[in-house]
């Protein structure tokens, strides 16, 4: 059993939570994952370490409650226990030798970014940082995003913080600029890797991306993590999960992750109707008469 | 008088068409009369040629005797003199290529069934494995890498000689392929369970969710203190056809399929892991694997399960038994079809696969006939979960991971001729990692073997 440290909100659907993880915190290194399984009947999730302390013997995550596990973890508590956690898996990403990056987050992906930023800066690059929102109210972690950077762009899909767009725009604005970057490294949703990957072969910027896919053991053995990156079919586990973004096929990998989603949409409806029951006579989810 | 019957006394089971639709073991077990008709049958024999047929050299004349006299405690501690898993072996080890093989019996009918006798003795005698342990140890610590079928018997050996035992799992629970692997209707869990709990007495450790590999090194074990290693890590890199689409949605390896299942329990309510519940499954490969992951479609409720494989069933590598448990429970057969395309809608769900017919050509350099495609008899099979049986080789992560660990070309870990000394000093391998994939009472040998090579190194080492 692994015990959860610290645990709170950043937004109304994020979680930063950080949990006693000795062994794995030693090890983590930038780009790599855990597995965990909240308690008995969980599945087991993949997260990216947003933050690993050795000292302290913790490892943080950072996590958007959008499917039924997320949920259920996203109620536990600082002193909770977390049943199963292991890592740190997959490879740590290679950062090193690089004098100018462009690192790019995509909502949650800038958890993930983080720290990718910081090792850069902390070896001595030029790092400028673009990041999206789908709108103001889910912007996470600006001031440690603003702390390891040059510059920072926030774009809102909404345009609510005043700056509408999409990070590709801001990406083509910089290069515009006369901005030359070695690399541009980009962690969010496959349609915002996929995007920012077919910019950068335009301009032939070297562009790392660190998938996500779907995945049990976090070993290599399940498979489940295949994608195919030029050509050739590879597993995010042990051969990720950073990959060469211009090799990386989006389109399957965003049809493959697709395949429980209606299932999970399920889970997580019937998760929550169960709660709002489970909240009593005050609060009424549904008109008084109507019990679907 | 010895029982003269020449057939085997026939194992109760549940009936196929209520099997197919429920997670219960198929196999119920001898009654005490089923085992008194059976155990009478053995001849015990002089020579014991059972015994030589059994990899790790149980005393089947001898266990079946105490079974004979009515005491399947005395059995099953027989048996616990060279096997810790016996409940375990009794139910998936393939009795009919090893020590029932050679049972004389079985020149005139049916051998001995032994598989069936060992299963009475585990279920009905009290194990003695927990007092084995020996009064001292020893102090001296040994890592065993890998918690399956391998890994479980290195360790209880080496726990028996009075070494402090280790077993790393990678996942969250231990047994290797006995708990992601073989389906809950030919092996219970809490069998399983209940032998990883009697190691447990015997005094092993086990360290769960530890990734050799990751969460440690090889060199790191030897660091904080282990003096020697073995490695069990099995061969769980699961293999892929290479075919157009077979990275569609709905198209999983077995090993994906099964652990959803065994290990993480998706056909159960309580359970949050997804799956799918397929319509009409097609599962590629004609091993046991196979076999399992069709059986197990077919208890999820999908309306037509089938198998594919490219050679006819004669070749097919599963055991005669399962085969024809599958074929029972409604499974249909497409034998000399090879896939060639996976089909998927609009969104990228599978619908079909496309297969071309085969014919059996010259015997290839295995013995087997070789498949040879038919030109133009590509058609298409409709399923919405391809399940990929077409075998495993061993996890890259450790020979990547350890200097000085060699492998040959397809990962299986290179070894002395002894069959366990890796080139590593001081690492130690066996079962699947080594053999690539075999079975679990091969494995078990191997380990047994491990722990007796991995003493006599310590032992010289110390001096």
């Amino acid at each position: 059993m692994f015990r959860i440290k610290e645990a709170y909100p950043l937004t109304d659907i994020t979680v930063y939570m950080k949990i006693e993880a000795p062994d794995v915190a030693k090890k983590a290194g930038p780009g790599q994952f855990i597995i965990l399984r909240a308690d008995e009947t969980g599945e087991r999730v993949p997260f990216t370490i947003s933050e690993a302390d050795p000292a302290e013997g913790t490892v943080s995550i950072i996590f958007q409650k959008v499917g039924l596990s997320t949920l259920k973890l996203g109620e536990k508590k600082p002193g909770d226990m977390i049943a199963d956690f292991v890592g740190p898996l997959g490879n740590v990403s290679h950062l090193d030798g690089y004098k100018s990056a462009c690192v790019i987050g995509g909502g949650l992906g800038c958890a993930i970014a983080l720290p990718q930023a910081k090792y850069l800066s902390d070896h001595g690059a030029n790092v400028d940082m673009i990041a999206g929102f789908r709108n103001k109210d889910i912007i996470i972690l600006e001031p440690q995003m603003k702390s390891v950077c040059d510059t920072l762009t926030i774009m809102t899909d909404d345009g609510s913080n005043g700056n509408k767009g999409l990070v590709t725009d801001a990406l083509k604005a910089k290069i515009a600029e006369g901005k030359k970057y070695d690399v541009v490294i980009a962690i969010g949703p496959p349609i915002m890797m996929k995007f920012v990957s077919l910019l950068t072969k335009e301009y032939g910027i070297k562009t790392i991306v660190s998938l996500n896919p779907i995945m049990i053991d976090g070993t290599g053995m399940c498979g489940g993590c295949r994608v195919t990156v030029g050509g050739e079919r590879k597993f995010a586990c042990v051969d990720g999960p950073d990959f060469d973004g211009h090799l990386v096929d989006f389109d399957e990998l965003m049809k493959r992750n697709a395949t429980y989603r209606d299932i999970e949409g399920e889970c997580c409806n019937l998760y929550k109707m169960g709660q709002q029951r489970q909240s009593g006579p005050s609060k009424p989810s549904q008109p008084e008469g109507k019990e679907s | 008088m010895p029982n003269m019957q020449k057939t085997k006394t026939p194992m109760p089971s549940q009936d196929a068409s209520v099997r197919a639709r429920n997670w219960y073991e198929v196999a119920l077990g001898y009654t005490a009369e089923d085992m008194a008709n059976e155990a009478a049958r053995c001849l015990n024999c002089k020579n014991h040629p059972c015994t030589a047929g059994c990899p790790v050299a149980v005393n089947i004349p001898g266990f079946i005797k105490k079974l004979a006299e009515g005491k399947p405690t005395e059995a099953l501690r027989v048996i616990e003199e060279t096997s810790s898993l016996a409940a375990i072996c009794g139910r998936v080890c393939p009795q009919e290529r090893q020590c029932e093989s050679l049972c004389v019996r079985g020149k005139n009918g049916d051998p001995v069934g032994i598989g069936r006798l060992e299963r009475y003795a585990a279920d009905h005698g009290v194990s003695g494995i927990s007092g084995a342990k020996k009064e001292k140890d020893s102090g001296v610590r040994v890592a065993v890498i890998g918690s399956g079928p391998a890994g479980l018997s290195c360790a209880s050996d080496l726990c028996r000689m009075g070494y402090e035992v280790t077993v790393f799992e990678a996942l969250h629970k231990a047994g290797g392929v006995l708990s992601y692997g073989i389906p809950e209707f030919r092996l219970p869990k809490s069998i399983v369970g209940k032998q990883i709990e009697s190691l447990k007495e015997l005094g092993v450790e086990f360290r769960l969710d530890y990734v050799v590999g990751r969460t440690f090194t090889v060199d790191e074990l030897f660091e904080s203190g282990y003096e020697a290693i073995f490695i069990g890590s099995g061969a769980g890199l699961p293999g892929f056809m290479g075919i157009p689409g077979e990275n569609a949605a709905g198209v999983m390896s077995a090993n994906e399929f099964l652990t959803r299942i065994n290990l993480m329990k998706a056909y159960r309510e309580e359970y949050d892991t997804p799956i799918r519940i397929p319509t009409r499954a097609a599962v590629v490969g004609g091993g046991n694997v196979a076999m399992d992951a069709a059986r197990c479609a077919m208890r999820l409720g999908a309306e037509e399960v089938s198998i594919i494989y490219r050679r006819s069933e004669e070749e097919m590598p599963a055991r005669a038994e399962e085969i024809e448990h599958a074929k029972e429970e409604g499974i249909v057969f497409r034998t000399l079809q090879n896939p060639v395309k996976v089909n998927t809608d609009e969104k990228g769900n599978t619908v079909s696969v496309t297969v071309v017919d085969m014919e059996l050509g010259e015997p290839g350099p295995d013995g087997r006939r070789r498949p040879v495609e038919k030109a133009g008899s590509e058609h298409d099979i409709p399923c919405d979960t391809l399940i990929v049986a077409v075998g495993t080789s061993p996890n890259p992560l450790l020979r990547m991971t350890t200097p000085g660990l060699e492998s040959d070309r397809k990962g299986c870990l290179t070894v002395l001729e002894d069959g366990v000394t890796t080139t590593r000093p001081g690492v130690f391998a066996g079962g699947d990692a080594v053999s690539g994939a075999a079975t679990v009472i091969l494995a078990m040998g191997a380990g047994k073997k491990a722990a007796k090579a991995i003493d006599e190194y310590l032992k010289s080492k110390a001096k």
